[in-house]
């Protein structure tokens, strides 16, 4: 177990922990400000990363792929928002929960329909196909790279909106009391018109950065909500703070579980017990993460509201 | 009167279920409708804790598939012979009805408490996703049981047995299924109309005014948590004897989704609503199913629609028709 | 689609039927026709069909009308579609289930009830030792056989080092099982990856470290399509040899996948270049009938159809006469896109298991035959089998 291999893995764990993330901040914001429990998020990262691969495919090129993806799947979440979840603002969480379970089961059908049932290819730009020797002696992907900087960057523009700007005053104020900023004369319609495009572009992106590493196949978004849920109940809801911290946690954890657990077992237990339970082990990391944290702070660890 | 009409109406259709397929010659009728009212029974039980106490649980698959899991390991030891466990004291497997299915109940009952002690501890959406949790972490457990099967499942040798029953028979299977499910129903009742039951729809309503007048509404959940978890785990238990057959897909998420849309459909917090809900959703799965391969893009959006605007659910519009007279 | 092949069935029974004929015989198929996976089911179907449509609505030359329903991949639904064929349908030839768990649920099921079970795909070891049956006929494989020829490959060619990795499931379990059977060399690692897991940079990581001289990787559907690719990425590809069995290198993930997956050598009893009529016939017709070239599932889908067929031909139809029905069917008296085929004891293939490369064809990924890992293979579990 060489040093290299462990720093190797924390990279690993940082990388999904940031794409994590992307998903995650638009969700707790949606869910912090709007307080609508949005089930369909996965499904909105899905269609960003069918679009792109769509358009990837037919256009050769990966960027024009991302810039496409961003505002097609922001109209179809915008279409969804004033069809469907408007409604649901002021309904309670239970029927955000199974409207939205609707709504997957719509979204799943209708990529199958437009389609079909088959996974689809999808590349990344050639100029990132390679990998860079960022630790000595260990290649990195260099796609992974360039996801760890976008998210990032992501995370960096999403502190400046939220600290710096009247809009994110405005955010911060609706996720501790929306009411109060609704009192204030603020349009609040407008404000989650505007916080939910930016959540469903956060998802659209995570979706077309996961496209050429993950398989883009329908049911895609399920995989990867359940973990965003995670994240943002580890995390607290509506902090986007939470969110990143969260993030970060759950893909250390979920990825160096899965490095070393296997070899930590083999020291108790023969090698073929100790590969099934860790594998298993490894796969309840994150839930019993999330267990853990809930009973310390049963609001996560940066809650917005007061 | 109109619901006491339907209810009357309903019941003698379900006594004469099995005679009239047979007369239309439609036998297999009985086994779609005994599915039914194992998915009503499974929504029942969710509905003590959703529909009067206020508590949103998305795992609840992890009860019922636990229950089914319990009948086929009893079953599975039986049929070969060996004892579950020898220390502390040792333990047989069994096929019989009589004790498998207490059992399951028992188990899930334990099940529940441990997992309630945890989960109530949080409250909203964080209760949601640590009940979704702990189904995940469930159903990861059964994938990796491989010696009952894994992802592969665990097949039942035959149904329990429930002497002087016999449910290898459809007919009979199906009148026990209704004779528990009606049981069950009453006991509800009951327990609503008890002062158990009224504290915790007070909780439901305003947990804080409760703890202000002095009750320890986290025991009243606790309790109300377990109650469900062995309803569940009973509901799991018929569908192990049903399908013959366990498999971890039964504690998986979207599970727990399917029984929270039968609750919702019947109608949240009214005593039939999910046996109601139970009928609609499956019928509208075969029905659809038959008509298109993609029949979830029509599920979708009539879920959609339903919360939207027929919130109360079928049997809850019902109530609130009767009531305009 | 069903309505389709419903329409097809009966127009052909109305045209090719011969005066005097009877109702045409229903074939039942629950499969998995929507959700995750079903890219395999409808390719099962549509060999199927196809076997169906060649003959103008019959299979050897009787009538037939193809039942197909979707089983979403869900246990008990499979078995309650079974429950009604068996009732209503009064249907006494089944086929169709990909997955092996809802075999287990549905075949022992319907056979009792003395229904015919063909299966185009899936093939438990629980099903091919002491669960045998008489009803019961596996047209495909037993799912250990693509993974013990990787294990036998693998040895001949003198790799002494090998990774190996599957996902923490029993068919992932027998995957490596089974090419642990046949290979004789060290392991330089064997990990269990979650299901349905997507991200495999940690595992990646550690297969690097541990410096293998090949890996061997069973990981079905999307999950092989997110291995390969982040496989490539991190500059593996063409350094350690990959390996694995057919199902994570057919037509629909090579699709996926694009160049990421060249030189990938893998395992199958089946491939388009198989050199014999029937096989020509089949790729021709597939490909101008679906507009796809066809995948493994899909040659088994076939197989079973013109299996069926024969053994419909042998007895005239009457699928009464059970124990010549049965014995047509253990003859396997028909030309098989495999070439030659035959049923062992235990009603599982004995055939040839091949080694094939992954290359490109024009724009087209797909596969090329390199070798024969095994002759007249038949199965670990055949002597478990008291029949």
């Amino acid at each position: 177990m060489s040093p290299l291999l462990i720093l190797e893995q924390v990279l690993n764990g940082l990388q999904l922990g940031v794409m994590l993330f992307l998903m995650a901040a638009g969700l707790t914001l949606v869910l912090g400000i709007m307080n609508l429990v949005n089930l369909s998020h996965g499904s909105l990262y899905m269609v960003g990363a069918f679009i792109a691969a769509t358009v990837t495919r037919a256009t050769g090129s990966f960027v024009l792929g991302l810039l496409v993806a961003l505002p097609a799947t922001a109209l179809v979440g915008i279409v969804v928002e004033r069809v469907a979840l408007r409604r649901l603002y002021a309904r309670d969480h239970l029927d955000q929960v199974l409207a939205t379970f609707g709504l997957i089961l719509f979204f799943n059908e209708a990529v199958t329909m437009i389609w079909g049932p088959r996974p689809l290819y999808m590349d990344g730009p050639s100029w990132l196909s390679g990998a860079v020797e960022i630790i000595p002696g260990v290649p990195y992907p260099a796609f992974r790279l360039a996801i760890i900087a976008v998210g990032l960057t992501v995370a960096m523009l999403l502190y400046l909106l939220v600290t710096r700007t009247r809009l994110g005053m405005l955010i911060r104020a609706g996720a501790s009391n929306r009411e109060m900023v609704a009192a204030l004369g603020v349009d609040i319609n407008r404000l989650y018109t505007l916080v939910f495009g930016l959540g469903v572009m956060l998802a659209a992106l995570g979706g077309v950065m996961a496209g050429p590493i993950y398989a883009v196949e329908v049911g895609m978004g399920e995989v990867i909500l359940i973990q965003t849920f995670v994240v943002v109940v580890i995390g607290g809801i509506g902090s986007v703070r939470g969110a990143l911290v969260g993030a970060i946690l759950v893909g250390l954890v979920d990825t160096l579980g899965r490095a070393f657990l296997p070899g930590l077992l083999t020291l108790f237990l023969g090698p073929a017990t100790a590969a099934s339970l860790s594998a298993s082990l490894a796969s309840m990391a994150i839930y019993i993460l999330m267990a853990a944290i809930l009973v310390w702070r049963p609001r996560g660890l940066f809650p917005a509201h007061g | 009167m109109v619901r006491r009409g339907i209810l009357v109406g309903g019941l003698v259709l379900a006594l004469t279920l099995p005679l009239l397929a047979a007369a239309f010659g439609l036998d297999y009728v009985v086994g779609i409708a005994t599915r039914i009212l194992i998915f009503a029974l499974a929504g029942v039980s969710l509905n003590l804790i959703l529909g009067y106490g206020g508590m949103v649980s998305f795992g609840h698959a992890a009860f019922f598939g636990t229950g089914a899991y319990v009948v086929a390991i009893l079953s599975d030891h039986a049929a070969a012979g060996i004892p579950l466990f020898t220390w502390p004291l040792t333990v047989y497997g069994s096929d019989m009805a009589i004790i498998a299915w207490p059992a399951a109940m028992a188990v899930c009952a334990v099940l529940a408490l441990i997992i309630g002690a945890i989960c109530l501890r949080t409250g909203g959406l964080y209760f949601i996703m640590i009940t979704l949790a702990f189904a995940q972490m469930l159903y990861f457990f059964f994938v990796a049981l491989e010696p009952y099967g894994g992802d592969d499942g665990l097949s039942l040798v035959g149904p329990s047995r429930a002497w002087p029953l016999d449910l290898a028979d459809d007919r009979q299977f199906y009148y026990l299924i209704l004779s528990l499910l009606l049981f069950i129903l009453y006991l509800m009742r009951r327990l609503i109309a008890s002062r158990f039951g009224l504290v915790l729809r007070g909780i439901r309503e305003n947990e804080r005014r409760m703890q202000a007048m002095g009750y320890a509404t986290y025991r009243y959940k606790l309790a109300a948590f377990v109650i469900s978890g062995a309803v569940a785990g009973l509901a799991g238990a018929l569908i192990a004897n049903h399908t013959e057959f366990v498999s971890p897909s039964f504690l998986d998420w979207r599970r727990s989704g399917e029984i929270l849309v039968v609750v919702i459909m019947g109608g949240v917090g009214t005593l039939y609503g999910p046996v109601a809900g139970a009928i609609a959703y499956l019928m509208l799965e075969e029905v659809l199913s038959r008509w298109t391969e993609h029949w979830m893009i029509v599920l979708g959006p009539l879920l959609v629609l339903i919360v939207l605007y027929a919130k109360q659910g079928l049997w809850g519009t019902l109530e609130k028709m009767s009531t305009k007279r | 689609m069903k309505s389709r092949l419903i329409a097809l069935g009966m127009a052909g029974a109305l045209l090719a039927t011969p005066a005097g004929a009877a109702e045409p015989v229903k074939i039942g198929m629950i499969t998995t026709l929507s959700g995750g996976g079903s890219a395999l089911g409808i390719d099962i179907r549509d060999g199927f069909a196809l076997a169906i449509s060649q003959e103008g609505g019959s299979l050897g030359g009787v009538p037939v009308e193809l039942v197909a329903e979707d089983d979403g991949r869900k246990p008990e639904k499979a078995t309650e579609i079974a429950n009604r064929m068996i009732k209503r349908d009064k249907i006494g030839i089944m086929t169709g289930i990909v997955w092996s768990n809802l075999a287990i649920a549905v075949v022992p099921k319907v056979t009792a009830k003395g229904v015919f079970y063909i299966s185009p795909n899936a093939g438990p070891s629980k099903l091919a030792g002491a669960g045998c049956g008489t009803n019961y006929f596996n047209v495909a494989w037993q799912n250990d056989n693509l993974h013990e020829a990787m294990g036998q490959y693998v040895t001949e060619k003198g790799y002494k080092n090998v990774y190996i990795m599957a996902p923490n499931y029993p068919a992932g379990k027998d995957a490596l099982k089974g090419f642990k059977r046949f290979y004789k060399g060290d392991l330089a690692g064997e990990t269990y990856t979650k299901l349905g897991q997507t991200d495999y940079a940690a595992e990646i990581a550690a297969l690097r470290a541990a410096k293998p001289d090949a890996v061997f990787f069973f990981l079905p559907g999307g999950m092989g399509i997110s291995f390969l690719k982040q496989y490539a990425q991190a500059g593996l590809t063409g350094k350690i040899p990959v390996f694995g069995p057919a199902f994570s290198f057919d037509q629909t993930i090579l699709a996926a996948v694009g160049d990421a997956a060249l030189g990938v050598i893998n395992s199958s009893q089946w491939n388009k270049d198989i050199d014999n009529p029937a096989n020509a016939a089949f790729v021709a017709d597939f490909q101008k009938a679906y507009g796809r070239l066809p995948s493994l599932y899909a040659s088994q889908g076939y197989d079973a159809a013109r299996l069926i067929g024969s053994a419909l031909k042998a007895v005239g139809g009457d699928i009464s006469n059970a124990d010549g029905f049965r014995a047509a069917l253990k003859k396997a008296d028909f030309a098989s896109v495999r070439g030659k085929f035959s049923f062992g004891p235990n009603n599982h293939p004995i055939q040839d298991i091949y080694v094939r490369q992954v290359v490109k064809e024009g724009d087209t990924l797909t596969n090329k035959i390199i070798a024969t890992a095994f002759t007249d293979r038949a199965d670990a579990y055949a002597a478990e089998c008291k029949m």
